[in-house]
């Protein structure tokens, strides 16, 4: 039988403000259990909530940036239940009036096609702590550094149709807060997160299939898994002649497989109900033209340009735009060696992407810089050297951190380029391989290949392609 | 000296007629007698107040005494005070030791007053006769077998039996004029915002407001323009100038416009009490008032409006009362949901459990719009009624309660008896507008108080109405036999 997947995804962002949504504690990752959690952040009695003004100007930036509307009146709501690490009973989120709702972000998919998928809502709300249960031997330990860090909660519309779609939405978005500085989008400390809910239906079906809301998946790959298991769970249910259950569903990453939290019937009533404590957001249109014109360019905007203005492929343009830190990297290259936006392009995503990967470095801390790469493919730009001998260049660069240009003289890696030396070198490899030479002439042309091999090692790869190429073939094709 | 209202003793200390550590001490005895008849108090650290009075000694000697240096007040159990306990009247609290001083605590210490203690009070203000405190009720001093009144009961009583010149309360649906009225003294309650709640322990936010109780509407003048004013850590607090309360008591009421409070004058009002607000009210119009009678036809729905949005806001305000972090924890809870039933169930009493589970019901899925969200209208048209009637006249009038001083236990079987207690007093609150409670006489030996509300920010107004007023009466100066 054939089945629809219909996801929507809930992204949780934490928000890049100094101090917390409605205290003054700290927000930074790390710092030793409660440091970072005051009386607010307690829920001492007494003690009241106020609102960090940064926090609203980053839910507006990242409104306008996915061409939503930004509410000129949103309301903080209580959401009541209790845990030990909810500190007040209730957690403070935007319930019926949300800062932000009807955006949109644009995904590309596996064949090259756009597709834009629906943002109903985004709201501010408090992140909770965090239950410890490591080295307490057999207690519980509450850590309430978390407590109170701001969260823009990002709801999608239910269009995504695969869990590779889910991928692409969830990787935009977090290319998306990052561009605008409102999120580090760190999954593995918890700052970008999302749940999935995820149901399916026969295909041409109206109405939507009983959902699981599979929790706190955090990272890109574990996504795809999760709902890729659930999907495949959901299938053999339904053909099985059973029925989905609406529930919460926790993601075990070890297991490779989603397991049953809660049901609908043990989901809590939230009670919600506005904060009497803070007063509506009231945002003019002035302040949010003012947010509005503070918007970098946007990473589809970038892409688009990139296309244009260096001549790439999309597809590179959309690589080299996934992060703002690689697109101004990119950038500093091309404007460095004043020209060869593809060249650099081939080498930014080849040889640079592959350290940066190899070594678990950011961009912003590669060992090679900008003006230093550009550097390099100056010297492949001037035939110097050639695009192969570039990469071994680029390898010493990266680990000795030389400027290209000592690097090439030292090894002597300069290009051979003057016709005598080539000649000299064909000749000693035809000398070399004289039955190559005699299967080549009885119609074998692809050893034409071999001699090209067998120069290149010769000449310590050194000969310059293009006339290693041109004589080899006059001087075949002549004798 | 005890006898003497807060505005007399600051002139004394001024004048050197006494020491601060004089003046502490006769209220340390004072209250250390009365204590077990009454139980106004709660805790009271002899040390900690000689100690600060000493301090304002020290200041009054070198020149670097405020207008309030040296003056003791009383502080109800319910503003959080560092380093002392800040119980709420609850056994949830018996042991919570705040590490902060509320806005209130604060910037009265800061204007150099000597804190006396913290005052008893009903469970987590929940209440209108003190009967609800984990400490055991209040009594009356002017009837030691009935009740003083509440929440802010022990505040009232406190000054009513001069055990402090003044104290500090909260009003959430009538605390401070409530009990002011049944125990001879004078409450005010601010409009809501004018006073920070930062530091007060919530039981109903949107209703929640400071304000003090004192012998004189001048005394209450001195303490307001300290406490008054906007507070950065209270989002609710409004960013206004305070006036000068006291300079603008002297006004006479030549013109002022006072209207009857039309549904306060009904068919629960004892007679005795209403003789009396009439007769304060032919005061006022000797002195130069135009009298008439106003109506404000939602006001009757103020109690069952007010007993949905209050549980509803306290049924959440008091969800941290847990066991995890502070306050009372059962004994060897056997695993997280233990901890919760055990710590809450025995930390709360009776009535706080019945507002957390009415404030439950009402929020709850099914329930929310026909409770919750109907009061929220219901409560709009109140204000508007409000706002109408401020159009007509300047200041409104009525009786502060249906009845004097009712005797302890008479009610505690009926809440919603009990609940009818503050018919008068709940409309105010709901509008967020400055209500004043005022001695107006005796009914049986027992005071009346009469209630003036005005528009939002006018309790220079009302504070000037009930100073006139007590220029040309000397109710508030009577004290109950024994206490004198």
């Amino acid at each position: 039988m054939e089945w629809e997947t219909v996801i929507g995804l809930e992204i949780h962002a934490q928000l890049a403000t100094q101090s917390k949504i409605f205290s003054s504690s700290a927000t930074a990752y790390g710092a030793p259990p409660n440091a970072q959690a005051n009386l607010v952040d307690l829920g001492y009695p007494g003690v009241l909530p106020v609102l960090n003004s940064e926090a609203v100007r980053m839910a507006v930036l990242f409104g306008l940036a996915i061409g939503a509307k930004v509410a000129q009146r949103s309301v903080f709501a209580r959401k009541n239940y209790f845990y030990p690490d909810l500190p007040k009973g209730y957690q403070i989120s935007q319930y019926e009036l949300p800062i932000v709702s009807g955006g949109h972000v644009d995904i590309v998919l596996e064949d090259g096609t756009a597709k834009r998928i629906g943002v109903t809502r985004a709201h501010l709300e408090e992140d909770a702590g965090k239950s410890l249960h490591e080295g307490l031997a057999g207690l519980t330990g509450v850590d309430l550094n978390r407590a109170g860090t701001p969260l823009i909660e990002i709801v999608s519309e239910p269009h995504l149709r695969s869990a590779k779609e889910a991928v692409a939405y969830l990787k935009k978005v977090h290319t998306l807060v990052r561009y605008l500085r409102i999120c580090d989008g760190n999954m593995q400390e918890g700052s970008f997160r999302c749940d999935a809910n995820v149901s399916v239906r026969r295909p041409g079906a109206e109405k939507l299939g009983t959902r699981a809301e599979i929790k706190n998946v955090n990272s890109f790959r574990f996504v795809e898994k999760a709902i890729n298991f659930e999907v495949a769970r959901q299938i053999e249910v339904l053909e099985g002649g059973g029925k989905i259950v609406q529930e919460t569903r926790l993601y075990d990453s070890e297991r490779g497989e989603t397991r049953s939290m809660r049901s609908k019937e043990e989901a809590n009533d939230y009670r919600y109900f506005p904060d009497p404590d803070l007063l509506p957001v009231l945002l003019d249109a002035t302040f949010i033209r003012a947010v509005g014109a503070t918007l970098p360019e946007l990473p589809d905007q970038k892409a688009a340009r990139f296309v244009e203005q260096y001549g790439l492929t999309h597809y590179d343009a959309l690589v080299l735009t996934a992060g703002a830190e690689l697109a101004d990297y990119y950038e500093a290259v091309v404007r460095f060696l004043g020209g060869e936006p593809k060249l650099a392009a081939n080498l930014v995503m080849g040889d640079l992407a592959g350290f940066l990967n190899r070594d678990g470095v950011e961009i912003g801390a590669s060992r090679v810089s900008a003006e230093a790469l550009a550097g390099l493919l100056r010297r492949v730009a001037d035939q110097t050297i050639s695009g192969k001998i570039a990469k071994d260049v680029f390898e010493a660069m990266w680990t000795e951190q030389l400027p290209a240009d000592d690097i090439i003289a030292a090894r002597g890696l300069r290009q051979i380029t003057d016709d005598s030396s080539i000649e000299q070198a064909i000749e000693a490899v035809l000398t070399a391989n004289p039955g190559q030479l005699a299967d080549y002439r009885s119609g074998k042309d692809k050893l034409f290949g071999f001699f090209v091999g067998q120069v290149m090692k010769r000449t310590q790869g050194k000969a310059n392609p293009a006339r290693l190429n041109e004589l080899l073939k006059k001087r075949l094709g002549g004798a | 000296m005890h006898l003497q209202t807060l505005s007399e003793l600051a002139a004394g200390l001024k004048a050197r007629q006494f020491s601060a550590t004089e003046l502490a001490r006769a209220f340390l005895e004072r209250i250390g007698r009365a204590q077990a008849q009454l139980n106004a108090f709660i805790t009271v650290e002899d040390d900690t107040v000689l100690a600060a009075a000493a301090a304002a000694d020290r200041a009054l000697a070198d020149g670097s005494a405020g207008p309030l240096t040296g003056l003791p007040i009383a502080h109800k159990d319910i503003f959080c005070t560092a380093g002392s306990l800040t119980t709420c009247g609850s056994r949830m609290l018996a042991n919570f030791v705040s590490p902060y001083d509320a806005t209130v605590v604060e910037r009265l210490r800061a204007a150099g007053v000597v804190t006396l203690g913290k005052t008893n009070m009903d469970e987590f203000a929940m209440g209108s006769s003190n009967e609800t405190s984990y400490f055991g009720p209040v009594r009356n001093p002017w009837d030691r077998a009935r009740v003083p009144g509440g929440s802010s009961g022990g505040s009232a009583v406190a000054v009513a039996a001069r055990l402090a010149p003044a104290a500090t309360g909260t009003d959430t649906g009538g605390s401070i004029r409530q009990p002011a009225a049944l125990c001879g003294i004078t409450g005010v309650k601010p409009t809501y915002g004018r006073v920070s709640r930062y530091g007060i322990v919530a039981f109903a936010s949107s209703l929640d407001q400071a304000g003090v109780l004192t012998i004189s509407a001048e005394d209450a003048a001195l303490l307001l323009g300290v406490i008054a004013g906007f507070d950065p850590r209270d989002s609710t607090s409004v960013d206004l100038p305070v006036p000068d309360y006291s300079a603008a008591l002297r006004e006479p009421l030549a013109g002022l416009k006072v209207g009857l409070l039309k549904e306060c004058f009904d068919k629960g009002l004892d007679p005795q009490v209403e003789a009396r607000v009439r007769a304060a009210a032919e005061v006022l119009r000797q002195q130069g008032a135009q009298i008439s009678e106003v109506s404000l036809p939602n006001l009757p729905l103020s109690v069952p409006t007010y007993y949905v949005v209050a549980p509803a806001e306290c049924s959440s305000n008091l969800a941290r009362f847990d066991g995890v972090r502070y306050g009372y924890r059962c004994e060897s809870p056997r695993d997280l949901r233990d901890l919760y039933e055990r710590s809450r169930g025995e930390g709360f009493g009776a009535e706080v459990k019945r507002r957390i589970m009415t404030g439950t019901y009402v929020l709850s899925a099914g329930y929310f719009d026909a409770f919750y969200l109907k009061a929220q209208k219901v409560r709009q048209l109140i204000a508007r009624d409000f706002n109408r009637a401020f159009e007509q006249v300047d200041v409104l009038l009525g009786p502060t309660t249906p009845t004097a001083a009712f005797e302890i236990g008479a009610k505690t079987s009926d809440p919603v008896t009990m609940y009818l207690n503050d018919i008068y007093t709940i409309g105010a609150n709901l509008a967020g507008l400055p209500g004043i409670s005022v001695p107006c006489g005796f009914a049986d030996r027992l005071p009346v108080g009469m209630q003036l509300i005005g528009p939002h920010f006018a309790e220079a107004r009302l504070l000037r109405v009930a100073h006139q007023y007590q220029l040309a009466t000397d109710w508030h100066r009577r004290i109950p036999e024994g206490y004198a």
